[in-house]
């Protein structure tokens, strides 16, 4: 198989478009409750989203490829037992080899497993496509959830503790000898909706094609 | 093929849940030993942290711990000695009996100096689940020598600060007596602890529940051991422990903070 078989331009956009326009958080608003939950520092919230990124690729190829094996009425059913499973595994393996990791994981094995992206995922792409295609969804999916992660999390651990990934920054940088103080409130989760907010805001701004004519 | 037949559907599921579940076993019962162990080293490394060995790796906690606790006792609420293996002890299992029937571990280390530490293991509850940790006390059965936390599920960058060093460091040197020589235990306090008190540190902004909840615990779980400390206190300084003192405090926790202010 030659290379551009392999990526044609149809993938290309498997990968690109959940980016931007067809981003799972801030334009079809999927996963919000683990993106309010894990960002108020920048090490978990890279964490949750390497183990999405993981979870939700393997799931996509694994149900892609039963998925003319699968009968439809009981096809929910089997998508959580898939992804359950791969949670439960990717964790066991974690405690046993990579203890510390784990630890830090701890409280987002669970909310992987009710991801709503990783469900969505499987039951409007997987279902209807081939593995292939299906892995490069889930990797495109899981960047474009893994980015608004990343930058909500970089906002409320810089604005909120003055630190980013555990390094207090802001107090090497000197900032707290002119006055400056943390701003408690964006550790709090309702300023998490809010950066979410301000987020969607500006990709409307930029992207014209996400805003609904009427 | 007809994928939706009642007899498709139904041997479908039974493979499906057959393979996972032989699937889960088997992994599960693999890598039972490795998990084991890292929870076994952990908790060397735990005990080792609250006398001071904070660099110590989990990986290689196994010869200091065996160099620097030299005793493992198991003891009732009484104070008395009792048989047994202090390591395996499982709180969170002990801690669901009646007090009076509990096993409580005690670890005792001599550090280089030749002064010795009571470490007690502590467990309770925090906002979402389970929070642990080891408190050392120094011979005088009153002054803190270090404290670690833990804890399985509590909300990262609030709660689950408590196993942060810039939480547990403020712990040294305070003491869970009065001037009295009344039990009183370390408060951590919303808002900030009194500058200069002995018995409280300041708690983590957003996480009062887990702080409470830290407070609680080393009130709950140290006051049962004062029993057999007293009795093994250095003859110097030995509080005059009135009985009824002691129980009214442990009637009322509210008490405890009215002191402490």
């Amino acid at each position: 198989m030659s290379k551009k078989a392999l990526f044609s331009k149809k993938d290309k956009l498997l990968l690109t478009d959940p980016l931007d326009d067809n981003n799972p958080v801030t334009v079809q608003v999927l996963g919000i409750c683990s993106a309010l939950a894990i960002t108020v520092q920048l090490k978990p919230a890279i964490v949750m989203a390497i183990s999405v990124l993981f979870v939700l690729s393997v799931a996509n190829v694994i149900v892609s490829l039963m998925r003319n094996l699968i009968p439809s009425r009981i096809r929910i059913i089997v998508q959580l037992v898939v992804i359950a499973t791969l949670v439960i595994l990717v964790d066991e393996v974690l405690k046993a080899f990579v203890y510390d990791v784990s630890k830090e994981l701890s409280v987002f094995v669970g909310l992987i497993i009710t991801n709503c992206i990783i469900m969505g995922r499987l039951e409007a792409f997987a279902m209807a496509n081939s593995p292939w295609e299906s892995f490069l969804d889930g990797l495109g999916n899981s960047f474009g959830y893994g980015w608004i992660l990343v930058a909500v999390a970089f906002f409320r651990e810089l604005l909120g503790s003055g630190t980013l990934y555990g390094i207090p920054v802001l107090e090497k940088l000197g900032v707290y000898d002119h006055g400056y103080e943390n701003n408690g409130m964006m550790i709090l989760p309702p300023m998490a909706l809010v950066t979410v907010g301000i987020i969607i805001w500006i990709q409307r701004k930029k992207n014209k094609k996400l805003i609904e004519s009427n | 093929m007809n994928l939706n037949k009642n007899s498709y559907i139904i041997s479908f599921a039974s493979i499906m849940v057959i393979v996972v579940a032989a699937l889960l076993a088997l992994t599960s019962i693999k890598l039972t030993p490795y998990q084991d162990r890292n929870i076994e080293l952990e908790k060397k490394q735990n005990i080792l942290q609250s006398i001071g060995f904070t660099k110590i790796l989990r990986d290689s906690s196994e010869l200091p711990y065996s160099k620097y606790i030299i005793e493992e006792i198991v003891l009732d609420i009484d104070g008395n000695v009792l048989d047994g293996a202090a390591f395996d002890i499982d709180l969170g299992v002990e801690l669901k009996k009646d007090s009076a029937d509990q096993k409580l571990p005690l670890y005792v280390s001599l550090l280089d100096d030749g002064s010795k530490c009571y470490i007690i293991p502590l467990r309770g509850k925090g906002l979402w689940g389970p929070i642990w940790g080891y408190i050392a006390l120094k011979e005088d059965i009153n002054t803190v020598f270090g404290a670690i936390f833990a804890h399985k599920t509590e909300t990262p960058g609030l709660g689950a600060e408590i196993n942060q060093p810039f939480f547990q460091e403020p712990f040294k040197g305070k003491k869970i007596y009065n001037e009295e020589n009344e039990f009183v235990s370390i408060t951590v306090k919303k808002g900030g602890a009194p500058k200069g008190s002995m018995h409280s540190v300041d708690a983590i902004s957003g996480g009062t529940i887990t702080s409470d909840g830290v407070t609680e615990m080393i009130y709950d779980r140290v006051r049962w051991y004062l029993p057999y400390l007293n009795k093994n206190k250095p003859a110097i300084n030995k509080p005059v422990i009135n009985d009824t003192v002691v129980n009214d405090t442990i009637i009322n926790i509210n008490l405890i903070s009215k002191v402490d202010e």
